[in-house]
């Protein structure tokens, strides 16, 4: 073992040390992993279809419709739990390619600099500047059959940008570390420098990232979903919500129509939040409280 | 400086093109014929859709050479021509969103500021004490969590229905014209409550809880520990990191911007507000493309000049800019 | 005496434990005397020094205590210890190099910095001006701001700022470590400089570059591991060292007038003992040349002649 590598072990175990006892940290995971069985699990407890009009119409929740039911007679928790499921992929997906795009144009930028970095620099702060929101509109707007991995996929391509930046200025500051500077006169490559080198010393950084980006992307999903851009076929959370408004569950009092589904969306996302809230404390000693 | 706002200046024009030419290129370049699936939803009478069918094809363009189509775009969007609306047939577009324009400043200019101040000055005073810190971290997080339709739902179902306070529908009631009475402002101001309400407070949480975690890093500087070693009182020494801590929250306003501006397409449609948002879902579910079309280009331009705005401001405050010292 | 440091013991609490980084130390300093500090990084050189003035968790004092000019400090007392700050004790920090806040003119934080502690600023301008130009700085740098100064003059101003309440006690720490070679010579001859004309009564050189201690310090005193080692005047520890860690350091040197490497000193194998648990005892005796068993026992910092105090039981007693 290099002396590295051994270092880097023994950092590994302080982090799980001070993981373990933060509660932010705590709080936080168990909310998003309590959401991700709900969402995994959920559809054993319903014999239901999402869109199936299956009982009496505007019932109050009971012991045989959890939530209640819609305005129509459909069951809102199987269609909770089924947009649930919908708001994780999106996170995963979107998030998870943000998170992919931001890296690599945040490695490639601060290692390589020069005119690379130029370029590259140029292309993140227009995408930052533009209100991706609105491409998503128009994109979406033109499309006539739209899935959630399309969702996911647009709002991942529109969503790297802060990322690639926090990513570029990590990597300005670890590129003229010594151990980068031995693995560049030991002849290794540019690419392999980055993801063994580079990456694994910044991991704390791309897992808050991805943490970040993962909580965007849902809320930004809701969003599209609302104003009706969202998939066109199943349902999710913000569709929910769209249809609750729309047939006038604000009027008629509903309010397990349009609770459920904006109070799952504000509990996972709130709760990713302070999880990194959490890892930032434990990953920067300065902020532990003692 | 001016390399500074060169740069700047460089990026927001290549934005807009870029923006313009997304614009021009995705009714057309997408499947199908853009007329046809524009008008097949219409509902016109068969007579009017072959008239508006002719007037469409004409307007897009679509009898001359792709190059002279996207030519023809530009020169019409300099002329202030951007179509005419499907919808709201015969209006032209320009002049549909003049008329929403005035809504989104008087909904959005006070949501953004307010809650920018408001929150900066709470999250720093409840920075580093300990109890506040305990209750606001949390609330924040949930509050700049929450869906902005979301919370425009639950204030309007609780002020609106439940308690029925606020009226929750429109910019002001249906039984009234405009026109300059403490009657009319009162029931203006009245209807724009609730909305300003949602935008402020997620907006609220998200600044408040930024600036609580910014100043615990400024207060955790070399220069803060200075100032703490000399002697200075703990007031002095939170000024001086509140001063450099709103630094990041002013880019930290440009960057937000879409995501606000996000926030009041859809609150708008939660309190049918005849903003953009509001117009912009009727151009959606109607397909009017030229009306979509317009909004998009209105949204980013008022991105774009409002981050101009920013930068502004920004050289204002951070002395390092205007030495010249730091390009970005 | 100016300053008597008396049994002083700082941990730094961790969840883990105490890092015992600082153990009853005792030593005095004379009216106007440049003490050097030094030893290898980790060895609680800045930990003593920063107990001296900012002592705040996780740093703690499990005991002893601290006289300046007859006077007890009360360094654990975070507010009572404000009216000594700035006026009886100062500081010139390691990170002077960011020491003054970016968004601030120089010359307005020095205002609202004297303001805060009950100067008026426009009385103080004109020492100020001179304090300047005794460091070689344009008068207009108090109208810049910090980003637009270099390394050296930095280090200057923020050695201006420091002492504009004529301290009794000044700890340098490092001041030198961040400059080039000519401006490292500037500076620690202006450090002399203020304390000729008694604008400082004493000062601590902190620092691992012996070649600076051999030009300006009257005295050094040589820390390994949390503990004192070896105090002397400069030419003792350097010609006549007592203590074998201190042989062996200066011995490490090439020549004086070199830096050596902080992480590591190559004459001495092995490393320094972890602070979270060291061992009892003299703790360089795993590394030490000279050990034998008396070494488990702490040894006691004894005055073996005038001047000169050294902790190591083959060099105190009665047969040394």
């Amino acid at each position: 073992m290099t002396p590295t590598t051994k270092n880097a072990k023994k950092k590994r175990n302080e982090f799980v040390y001070f993981a373990l006892r933060n509660t932010k940290l705590k709080v936080g995971a168990v909310v998003v992993i309590t959401f991700l069985i709900v969402a995994m699990l959920g559809t054993l407890f319903t014999e239901f279809e999402p869109r199936e009009y299956v009982g009496p119409m505007s019932e109050a929740p009971s012991s045989e419709y959890w939530f209640g039911t819609t305005f129509f007679g459909q069951d809102v928790f199987t269609q909770f739990v089924v947009g649930l499921r919908a708001t994780f992929m999106v996170g995963a997906i979107g998030g998870g390619l943000a998170t992919l795009i931001g890296m690599l144009i945040g490695f490639v930028a601060g290692y390589r600099g020069g005119a690379v970095d130029e370029s590259l620099n140029v292309v993140t702060n227009i995408v930052l500047v533009v209100p991706s929101f609105a491409i998503l509109i128009i994109i979406a707007a033109y499309l006539e059959v739209r899935g959630l991995m399309m969702e996911s996929i647009f709002i991942g391509l529109t969503a790297w940008p802060w990322t690639a930046r926090a990513i570029r200025a990590q990597t300005l500051s670890l590129k003229s570390r010594e151990f980068v500077d031995m693995a560049r006169i030991s002849g290794m490559k540019p690419m392999r420098i980055i993801f063994t080198e580079i990456a694994p010393n910044m991991m704390s950084y791309l897992v808050m990232a991805f943490i970040l980006q993962f909580g965007g992307s849902i809320l930004i999903a809701a969003t599209l979903d609302f104003i009706g851009l969202g998939p066109t076929t199943g349902i999710s959370l913000g569709l929910m919500m769209q249809n609750a408004v729309n047939w006038g569950a604000l009027q008629l009092g509903l309010w397990w129509w349009f609770i459920p589904p904006g109070a799952a969306i504000a509990a996972i996302v709130g709760a990713l939040y302070i999880m990194n809230v959490g890892l930032d404390e434990v990953f920067n000693p300065k902020l532990r409280e003692m | 400086m001016r390399r500074y706002f060169g740069r700047k200046l460089l990026i927001y024009l290549v934005t807009f093109f870029l923006a313009v030419t997304i614009d021009w290129m995705i009714p057309r370049f997408m499947p199908g014929n853009p007329v046809q699936n524009m008008l097949a939803r219409a509902s016109v009478r068969p007579e009017a859709a072959e008239a508006m069918y002719g007037y469409y094809t004409k307007a897009f363009g679509l009898d001359v050479p792709v190059w002279k189509q996207y030519l023809n775009f530009w020169v019409a969007l300099f002329h202030g021509d951007l179509g005419t609306s499907v919808y709201l047939f015969p209006q032209p577009v320009s002049k549909v969103l003049r008329e929403s324009i005035p809504y989104d400043i008087f909904l959005l200019l006070p949501a953004i500021l307010l809650s920018w101040w408001a929150g900066n000055k709470f999250g720093a005073f409840a920075a580093r004490t300990k109890r506040l810190d305990n209750t606001l971290l949390p609330i924040g997080y949930i509050l700049t969590a929450t869906p902005y339709m979301w919370l425009g739902i639950l204030l309007a179902w609780a002020f609106g229905v439940v308690f029925d306070i606020f009226p929750i529908a429109g910019a002001y009631s249906f039984s009234m014209q405009p026109h300059w009475s403490w009657a009319f402002v009162w029931d203006v101001l009245k209807h724009w409550f609730l909305p300003f309400a949602s935008l402020f407070l997620v907006g609220f949480g998200g600044w408040a809880i930024g600036m609580r975690n910014m100043i615990i890093y400024e207060l955790e500087a070399d220069y803060s520990h200075y100032m703490e070693a000399l002697g200075a009182p703990r007031k002095l020494v939170r000024k001086y990191a509140f001063r450099n801590a709103i630094l990041p929250q002013v880019t930290g306003l440009a960057l937000q911007l879409g995501v606000i501006v996000a926030g009041a397409l859809v609150t708008e449609v939660v309190f049918s507000y005849p903003g953009i948002g509001y117009l912009l879902l009727a151009a959606i579910q109607n397909q009017d493309y030229f009306l979509i079309q317009g909004c998009f280009l209105f949204i980013i331009t008022g991105v774009l000049l409002a981050n101009f705005l920013i930068d502004i401001v920004y050289v204002i405050v951070d002395p390092r800019i205007r030495r010249g010292m730091v390009g970005e | 005496m100016s300053l008597r440091v008396e049994d002083l013991t700082v941990y730094y609490q961790t969840l883990r434990g105490d890092v015992r980084a600082l153990e009853s130390a005792s030593f005095a300093m004379a009216d106007g005397e440049i003490m050097g500090l030094a030893g290898e990084s980790g060895c609680g050189k800045t930990t003593l020094s920063t107990s001296l003035i900012l002592l705040v968790p996780p740093m703690k004092q499990m005991g002893g205590r601290v006289l300046l000019d007859d006077d007890e400090l009360p360094i654990s007392d975070v507010e009572a210890m404000n009216a000594y700050r700035f006026k009886e004790v100062s500081v010139i920090p390691q990170y002077a190099m960011n020491a003054m806040n970016p968004t601030r003119k120089i010359g307005r934080m020095a205002s609202e910095l004297l303001k805060s502690r009950g100067v008026d600023p426009k009385k103080a301008l004109p020492e100020l001006e001179r304090r300047l130009d005794l460091v070689e700085l344009n008068r207009k740098v108090l109208k810049m701001y910090p980003i637009e100064l270099s390394g050296g003059m930095k280090q200057r101003m923020v050695m201006v700022l420091s002492t504009l309440m004529n301290p009794s006690l000044l700890l340098a720490d490092e001041i030198t470590s961040a400059l080039d070679v000519s401006t490292q010579k500037a500076v620690a001859r202006m450090l002399v400089e203020f304390r000729d004309r008694e604008i400082v009564k004493s000062v601590i050189v902190i620092t691992h570059d012996m070649s600076i201690l051999y030009q300006i310090a009257d005295t050094i005193l040589i820390m390994y591991a949390g503990q004192l080692a070896e105090k002397a005047s400069t030419k003792t520890i350097i010609h006549a060292p007592r203590h074998p860690y201190t042989k062996l350091l200066i011995s490490s040197l090439p020549k004086v007038g070199a830096h050596h490497d902080e992480s590591r000193l190559v004459g001495i194998p092995g490393k320094p003992p972890l602070l979270l648990d060291p061992p009892e005892g003299c703790r360089f005796r795993e590394r030490c040349p000279e050990a034998h068993e008396a070494c488990v026992k702490v040894p006691p910092f004894i005055e073996i002649e005038l001047g000169h105090q050294v902790a190591c039981w083959k060099v105190g007693g009665p047969h040394a």
